[in-house]
């Protein structure tokens, strides 16, 4: 069963839990489950239209998933997919 | 409140004026206390990855931040918070800061660093609910 790892500012959707458990074949599917085990974390992960954020990185063990198949990404047995929102700025 | 040792206050702050005059990034690991402050462990240096324009810009590489969030979980650790400099420019967060700011709750930490040499040091707190109604507030630092 593919994990999930929750980073700190969205686990108080996730009922405190730095890491969820979820059945899934893909990221997608994955990525369903774990907002219908907590339905509070959708609106942090995907616009209204249901499209994931444009800041919202998911990498499936070290791979991000754009680079793999995206949201149809197989996933196997003890995968661990990471929820990474971006980190950037700058003085100007 | 963000609480920070000495030695990791000044490191955060030397970062800066070694990679002037472009602008420095990285993490703060520690915890989140009871009372809604936030205690620093270690810091975590990162690479800013905005090769295009770094003297104003930074961005910190996802498998990197997977990375830190690794090792910090193995030490029992959070992601706190992160900090940046500002090369001969004010150590206030700018609309850019708040546009590119999404971890709700986690300190951002802004040096200023003027003609090579760092100056002043603030920390802003991302306040607020979603998207919508972000905003980089104040945060007192303790430094001890």
């Amino acid at each position: 069963m593919p994990q999930i790892q929750i980073p700190s500012p969205l686990r108080q959707y996730s009922g405190k839990q730095a890491s969820v458990d979820v059945a899934g074949n893909t990221v997608g599917e994955a990525l369903a489950g774990l907002v219908s085990q907590h339905p509070d974390l959708k609106r942090h992960l995907y616009t209204d239209d249901g499209k994931l954020r444009a800041f919202v990185n998911v990498y499936v063990n070290d791979e991000d998933m754009r680079y793999l198949q995206k949201e149809a990404t197989v996933l196997k047995d003890g995968d661990t997919i990471s929820i990474v929102p971006s980190i950037a700025g700058g003085g100007l | 409140m963000l609480k920070l040792t000495r030695s990791d206050y000044f490191a955060l702050r030397q970062h800066g004026e070694e990679t002037y005059p472009h602008e420095c990034c990285g993490v703060l690991l520690g915890r989140f206390d009871d009372g809604g402050a936030k205690t620093v462990w270690r810091i975590a240096r990162c690479a800013n990855t905005r090769q295009d324009s770094p003297q104003n810009r930074y961005h910190i590489d996802p498998k990197e931040l997977i990375r830190i969030q690794r090792e910090g979980r193995e030490r029992d650790e959070d992601i706190v918070g992160f900090y940046h400099s500002h090369p001969d420019h004010p150590a206030q967060w700018s609309v850019t800061d708040l546009a590119e700011a999404h971890w709700f709750g986690c300190s951002y930490v802004i040096t200023s660093i003027e003609r090579g040499v760092a100056a002043i040091t603030n920390s802003f707190e991302l306040a607020g609910t979603d998207e919508g109604d972000k905003k980089l507030v104040d945060e007192k630092t303790e430094v001890a």
